[in-house]
């Protein structure tokens, strides 16, 4: 992290109503120039503490964990902070790792870590000046406790909404002192989540849950086939039924605009469309995995070269070799993706739950013409995220239906259109090699991953914002990038933790035609953790070493590694016999900042079905803000990763998706969740991310096990019937 | 005209018989908190109370329903098993995004209303048709629990 003495810029100005309205403004994270604020907190004269939240809240606990980080250097309860949805603003609220207003990327403790601690810090300081001069005594005198500053010697004290129009006239301290970690008084403790009554009493509002006054519901059929177009719809039946308004047709499909979503449904029911099926028609997932194959045959472009791994090969007593596979994966969140739009000819709201409120705004001004600062981004609580909700592909859907539409309109994706038209967590195909020597050791080391680049993708789409994005990535990766090198693509296996002296990793682009493709929790981590974890494991098992053991004799320069795969094994009692059927699997990530391992305990029973019973999850992501999130997010994590291993796969024929709902896009229910058991190492390193590594490492952890209890290895995900 | 009786309040409403419940619900009468997940009864967001037990309101009809007690999750908490679930959902922080957790505790306080003291069998049994895509599973199993075992009010 950064040192404390580095210079902060605060600006001070009057909000509405005579309140200390204070816009941090600080350097993004190890970058000189320029400077770009990271947070926006309001006191009033009522001593009312507003977080003008840039992050959004989809489970992942920010909501609580974003004010706890404020509360702690600003001296209040956190019950004091009260939250706002931040405005769409780069320039004030970018995430400082990735230069765009976002929420994803296991990002928003690692980013804000500091910014906001010291957002809190020097409010602090201006309030306790504020107060020294009304009192007439020396600062050092006084200390801010629980929304007050008191003066020491003689008792007194203020609150700070009584200092709010004093500490707003003051020249803003050049250099604050954050709280040495042994003070902390809230970071650190298990905080009670802050969102949790509304999501309780059911009054939480999701983005599907806005009502706006005029206000239509409409829902939607996209062409099945991707790339396909819209020859004819007819709508006679459909504007027959009650309840129904309009029928909207767009390039690639149709929507049903209605009173409400029962007539809506119905309407779309009734309409008879025609579509042009275009190029894909014959598509299906055989030929997508015949492409990655061949493109996997190819040289890539370099992503790790470090020793001479082919020569160390040529030179191997033993080479062991296998492919890795992992499929199309939907996000599925439990909210069916919905956006809610008004278009007027002089502005445009928008009502939803997007982790991209600038990437929204830009994607409505575009399509309608409104200008920027007149698309008004209302964002909401997602009903989960995942990736699924880094994405304005529906947000462009309707805005197009709205631009028809004279009211309001709100678009609800049904579970099957969510589903068939989502963009998928690519599909993988991975060649990857090891040289052993006459121990059984890795000496050499090869992987070449080929696969769609969703980098590339985004990268493309982020001018004019491309500058900024730019200097949060840092050279290094753009250097990567213009190599052509999908940096997420690679992220788990360029470097993986353990001593490989000769390693060569590649990477091979090779788009799907016509399939979508995003982000998806884990992003790049969660394929490639499978497929090296899983892989050492071959390792161990062809050099006769137990998989723990053989990992620690690689990890002689990694303690945090060590020590979370040793607290892992030691918790999940590794090595202690275990009945017929079942077997233990060990996976260890380092990733998003932070160490993990697990123990999975499976069991595979006669008929070939693979019961995951319980996992044992080691922690270590550097300082720890919510202890209660931390685990809740690994629970989370296991239990999603889980689902993919086991069942998780999108697959198409004839062009279309052949998925559509929870019968046949099967999830993880209550009676097959396994045990989680999440141990926490205590550290003051910087915090990592913890939204998505639980997710990663598991997959592995239970392909793993199935091998101990079958001998049979899984290397192409998900599991399903594979053992039957 | 269809009149249906909601948390104890009567609302007459124009629509059509076939019309499920949960868009009569969320759309007309604006209740939000009951949830639209799957639209076939295979996720459990849409769960509400019928006469006391559990329902997915996407595949019930409203004409099915009229005559009888309707509880949504909005006014669960003025019965004894839906109350004590709430709080212990709070206690032990089960909740991650929120979205299915409508239904989670709507399932929940009608088991403990007819099984005061499940089994794990009787959760797994009662709970099995409530998707979590966060993962929530083991807290709500010790949340139902811990339920079973509160005084509550």
């Amino acid at each position: 992290m950064h040192p404390v003495s580095r210079r902060t810029f605060l600006e001070t100005s009057a909000a509405v109503g005579g309140g200390l309205l204070l816009g941090f403004t600080l350097p993004p994270l190890q970058r000189n120039e320029p400077f770009a604020p990271n947070a926006f907190v309001r006191i009033d004269r009522d001593g009312r503490v507003t977080l003008i939240m840039h992050k959004v809240e989809m489970g992942q606990g920010t909501y609580t964990s974003m004010p706890m980080l404020l509360a702690e250097e600003l001296d209040v309860e956190l019950s004091q902070v009260h939250l706002e949805h931040a405005p769409p603003d780069d320039a004030r609220y970018a995430e400082p790792l990735f230069g765009v207003q976002e929420t994803g990327g296991s990002t928003s403790v690692r980013g804000n870590w500091e910014p906001l601690r010291r957002a809190g810090a020097t409010a602090r300081a201006l309030l306790v000046t504020a107060a020294a001069q009304t009192w007439k005594v020396d600062p050092s005198s006084c200390h801010a406790a629980q929304g007050q500053v008191i003066h020491g010697p003689t008792g007194r004290s203020l609150g700070y909404g009584a200092l709010v129009a004093q500490a707003a006239a003051l020249p803003v301290p050049g250099h604050v002192t954050l709280k040495d970690p042994k003070d902390f008084q809230l970071i650190g403790t298990p905080a009670k989540r802050l969102d949790a009554p509304e999501k309780v009493n059911g009054t939480a509002q999701f983005g599907i849950d806005v009502t706006v006054p005029g206000m239509k519901v409409a829902t939607l059929a996209a062409c099945p086939v991707f790339g396909g177009k819209l020859a004819s719809v007819d709508a006679t039946k459909a504007k027959a039924i009650k309840g129904v308004q309009q029928v909207v047709r767009l390039d690639d499909a149709v929507a049903v605009v209605a009173d409400h979503m029962w007539a809506a449904k119905q309407g779309l029911a009734a309409l008879d469309i025609r579509w042009d099926e275009g190029p894909n028609a014959k598509l299906s997932t055989a030929d997508i995995v015949r492409q990655l194959a061949a493109a996997s045959e190819q040289p890539g472009v370099v992503a790790r070269n470090e020793g001479n791994a082919p020569k160390a090969m040529a030179g191997a007593a033993r080479k062991v070799e296998a492919v890795y596979e992992v499929p199309f994966l939907a996000h599925a969140t439990m909210e069916p993706v919905n956006c809610t739009v008004h278009v007027r000819p002089d502005g445009c709201d928008i009502w939803v739950g997007t982790q991209v409120p600038t990437f929204t705004q830009t994607a409505a001004a575009k399509l309608t013409g409104v200008p920027r600062d007149k698309v008004y981004v209302h964002n909401h609580l997602l009903g989960g995220g995942f990736g699924r909700r880094l994405e304005v592909d529906f947000i462009i859907r309707a805005v197009q239906i709205a631009q028809q539409v004279a009211s309001p309109v709100k678009v609800v994706w049904t579970r099957e259109e969510d589903i068939q038209h989502d963009m998928y967590r690519p599909y993988y195909y991975d060649r990857i090699a090891a040289g052993l020597d006459e121990h059984g050791m890795p000496i050499a080391w090869t992987h070449r991953i080929a696969g769609s680049s969703i980098m590339g993708r985004v990268i493309n789409q982020l001018f004019p914002k491309t500058l900024r994005v730019m200097r949060a990535a840092g050279l290094h990766q753009l250097a990567a990038m213009v190599r052509g090198l999908d940096v997420d693509a690679v992220e788990g296996a360029a470097e993986p933790p353990y001593a490989l002296p000769n390693i060569r990793v590649e990477y091979v682009r090779q788009e799907p035609p016509g399939v979508p493709t995003a982000f998806w929790r884990g992003v790049g981590p969660t394929h490639n953790i499978f497929v090296v974890e899983s892989f050492m494991s071959e390792l161990a098992a062809a050099a006769r070493r137990d998989p723990v053991e053989y990992r620690l004799a690689l990890l002689g320069e990694s303690p945090r590694a060590r020590a979370v795969l040793e607290l892992a094994a030691q918790q999940a009692s590794w090595g202690q016999p275990l009945p017929a059927g079942h077997g233990r699997g060990v996976s260890l990530l380092h990733a998003f900042g932070s160490y993990i391992a697990q123990v999975a305990e499976v069991s595979v029973s006669k008929a070939g079905d693979v019961r995951v019973h319980r996992v044992v999850c080691a922690v270590d992501c550097g300082t720890i803000v919510n202890p209660d999130t931390v685990k809740a997010q690994m629970e989370s994590g296991i239990i999603f990763g889980i689902t993919a291993a086991l069942f998780g796969e999108i697959t198409i024929k004839d062009g279309r998706v052949e998925q559509s709902n929870f019968n046949n896009y099967r999830m993880l229910r209550i009676n097959e969740a396994p045990l989680v058991d999440v141990h926490l190492i205590k550290s003051t390193e910087a915090p990592g991310g913890i939204g998505e590594p639980g997710t990663s490492a598991v997959m592995p952890a239970v392909a793993n096990a199935i091998f101990e209890a079958t001998g049979r290895r899984i290397r192409k995900l998900p599991v399903k019937d594979q053992l039957r | 005209m269809v009149t249906l009786t909601v948390n104890g309040k009567a609302h007459t409403v124009d629509v059509p018989p076939d019309m499920p419940l949960l868009w009569v619900l969320r759309d007309v009468i604006g209740l939000t908190g009951t949830k639209f997940g799957c639209g076939v009864a295979l996720c459990g967001a849409c769960t509400v109370h019928l006469d006391g037990r559990p329902i997915r309101s996407c595949v019930t009809p409203v004409a099915a329903v009229v005559g009888k007690t309707i509880t949504t999750i909005e006014a669960v908490a003025a019965t004894p098993s839906g109350r004590k679930v709430q709080q212990a959902w709070l206690d032990l922080e089960v909740v991650q995004c929120g979205y299915c957790q409508s239904g989670q505790i709507m399932a929940a306080a009608a088991l403990l209303a007819t099984k005061p003291h499940p089994t794990d069998a009787d959760i797994d049994a009662a709970m099995a048709g409530n998707i979590c895509r966060c993962g929530t599973y083991p807290r709500i199993r010790a949340a139902i629990k811990q339920a079973a075992l509160s005084k509550g009010a």
